[in-house]
């Protein structure tokens, strides 16, 4: 596929989600703005996921990190929305970056259990500190003070375009580093890790630069989330939220720039259109994604890139 | 010259003796092959040199500086180059990728297209350029490898191996292509095929239980009665 289509493609995309909160009701709007910060999240693990090959389960630690960065900056520091953001992502990227250190020493099923046990630890911290964090009850961020640059966060029309610009910076820097030598080099490390090392490239410094990259685009995702819904919890930083990201992208098809829009969308509204037929509405999302692990078990652009459109990034 | 020296090399696993006390050197711009029966402790000593295994004891030289504690990519990126014995390609991604990914360490950007389309030439795979390189041939997948390490230009290039399961047809190929580059770059050769051996080095090393057993020209090797007798097995060496 040809660098200009892929460029058509991904900015088609973005263009066409622009332009979708001019038609979409009200109920759909407020999803899809949900879905564009929580396809930002997926984006940020998959570079480490599908790109890097190094499964994760303790993203939720970065999702955190960056929501309680900014939180904590608005609550107690008293600061406005810019700073606080800011302060979100760099607390991911100060956190990716000490957990990288720690966990690139190990690889494969030791690298899941340590990413997910120093998730744990920090999900115990949020409740620990529960003078500052109120625990798992969690705070509420007043919409007084989610105005950024005199935008009201908390109104629907904003807060689309927010989760929208973020969604795309996020999505273009990914698909910019996976087609940049750097991204190329963590495909290579995907693929045959030893190799790479022999053919003189610095893997530890490559896989700490991709965990550091994902863990700081997680918690951008995390801090837009508290700031664009108005509340920071400690469900957030629990292991489902871990998962999640886990899912999104093996459905949307891992190693892939489109796959975890596709696949937070897809997830998203299988739930929600489940959950309007049965009650028992995990049974039939559960049916479905069995489905499509045992038909699609590269993902849902996974097997499109198969199938049409070859030398999609 | 020296390109290459080792000296009093060793390496035991969990008291297993793989290499012991090997002093070798390797000549600038020779052909060096390395030979000895199976576990001789070929595959450990080289690991020792490009730096893959740690040695227990002993030193490796690299052009007069001392590299014995320096990590494996250090090494690759003061000119070793090393093709691995069991093929060890990206096979999800294309020969194009496989080959730039080796180039980009050495070249800078706008020249590594060119030096890419120059190795897969050189080694007769560039009609296979956008092949992914997991559906090549055997033989094709021991090329892109022997092309993955010409792109690095080094000054030294480890070939482990390289004709090991080749047709008769390839072996004659690869003996061209190793004469080819003796002017270019330096070769350590590990190499089970003795045609290929004798054709083409200007010096040999023979390991055999993990000690050099002995070293000359491939004329001096093939005389000699204690190589003779590590290969074949008699017991009047």
């Amino acid at each position: 596929m040809s660098a200009s289509r892929v460029l058509v493609l991904h900015l088609g995309l973005l263009a066409g989600l622009f332009a979708l909160q001019f038609v979409l009701p009200a109920y759909h709007h407020g999803n899809l703005a949900r879905i564009m910060v929580l396809a930002a999240y997926a984006v940020g693990y998959n570079i480490l996921f599908g790109y890097t090959g190094l499964l994760s389960l303790g993203h939720a630690l970065f999702f955190a990190a960056g929501m309680y960065g900014m939180a904590l900056m608005i609550q107690h520091g008293g600061a406005s929305p810019a700073p606080a953001l800011l302060a979100g992502v760099l607390a991911g990227a100060v956190v990716s970056g000490l957990l990288a250190l720690l966990a690139l020493r190990t690889t494969g099923v030791a690298f899941m259990i340590v990413t997910l046990m120093f998730a744990q630890a920090g999900y115990l911290t949020i409740l620990y500190f529960a003078d500052w964090t109120r625990g798992d009850e969690g705070f509420v961020i007043q919409q007084a003070q989610r105005v950024l640059w005199g935008i009201d966060l908390s109104q629907p029309t904003a807060r689309y375009f927010a989760a929208w610009a973020l969604f795309s910076l996020v999505f273009l820097i990914s698909l910019w580093l996976v087609r940049r030598p750097f991204g190329r080099t963590l495909i290579a490390i995907r693929e045959n890790e030893e190799r790479v090392r022999m053919l003189g490239y610095d893997t530890f410094a490559h896989k700490l630069g991709a965990m550091v990259i994902s863990g700081t685009i997680s918690a951008g995702a995390g801090a837009a989330y508290g700031l664009l819904f108005g509340y920071a919890g400690a469900s957030f930083a629990s292991v489902q939220y871990s998962i999640f990201p886990l899912l999104w992208v093996l459905l949307g098809g891992a190693g892939t720039v489109l796959g975890p829009f596709v696949g937070t969308l897809f997830m998203f509204y299988l739930i929600d259109l489940s959950s309007g037929i049965t009650s028992a509405y995990m049974l039939i999302a559960g049916v479905v994604l069995v489905l499509l692990t045992l038909f699609a078990p590269q993902g849902l652009v996974g097997e499109l890139r198969k199938r049409i459109f070859r030398g999609l990034p | 010259m020296t390109l290459l020296s080792t000296r009093g090399l060793s390496k035991s696993f969990d008291g297993l003796q793989a290499v012991t006390d090997v002093s070798f050197e390797v000549a600038k711009g020779d052909i060096h092959a390395l030979i000895g029966p199976n576990g001789a402790g070929k595959t450990t000593l080289v690991g020792m040199i490009c730096g893959r295994v740690a040695p227990s004891a002993g030193q490796v030289i690299f052009d007069g500086q001392d590299i014995t504690d320096l990590p494996a990519h250090r090494r690759i990126m003061l000119g070793m180059a090393y093709t691995f014995q069991i093929t060890s390609i990206f096979p999800g991604l294309d020969v194009a990728e496989n080959v730039a990914l080796a180039a980009r360490r050495r070249h800078p950007a706008g020249d590594v297209a060119k030096a890419v389309a120059k190795a897969l030439t050189q080694v007769g795979l560039a009609p296979y350029t956008e092949e992914t390189a997991g559906n090549l041939s055997y033989g094709h997948q021991r090329l892109l490898e022997i092309a993955m390490g010409l792109v690095q230009q080094p000054r030294l290039l480890i070939l482990d191996e390289p004709t090991q399961g080749l047709s008769e047809g390839e072996i004659a190929g690869f003996k061209t292509l190793v004469r080819d580059l003796k002017s270019e770059t330096t070769l350590l050769l590990i190499e089970h095929n003795m045609s290929v051996v004798m054709e083409t080095a200007d010096r040999v090393s023979v390991l055999n239980a993990g000690e050099i057993l002995a070293e000359g020209t491939p004329a001096e090797i093939r005389a000699n009665a204690a190589v003779q007798a590590a290969y074949l097995g008699t017991s009047d060496a």
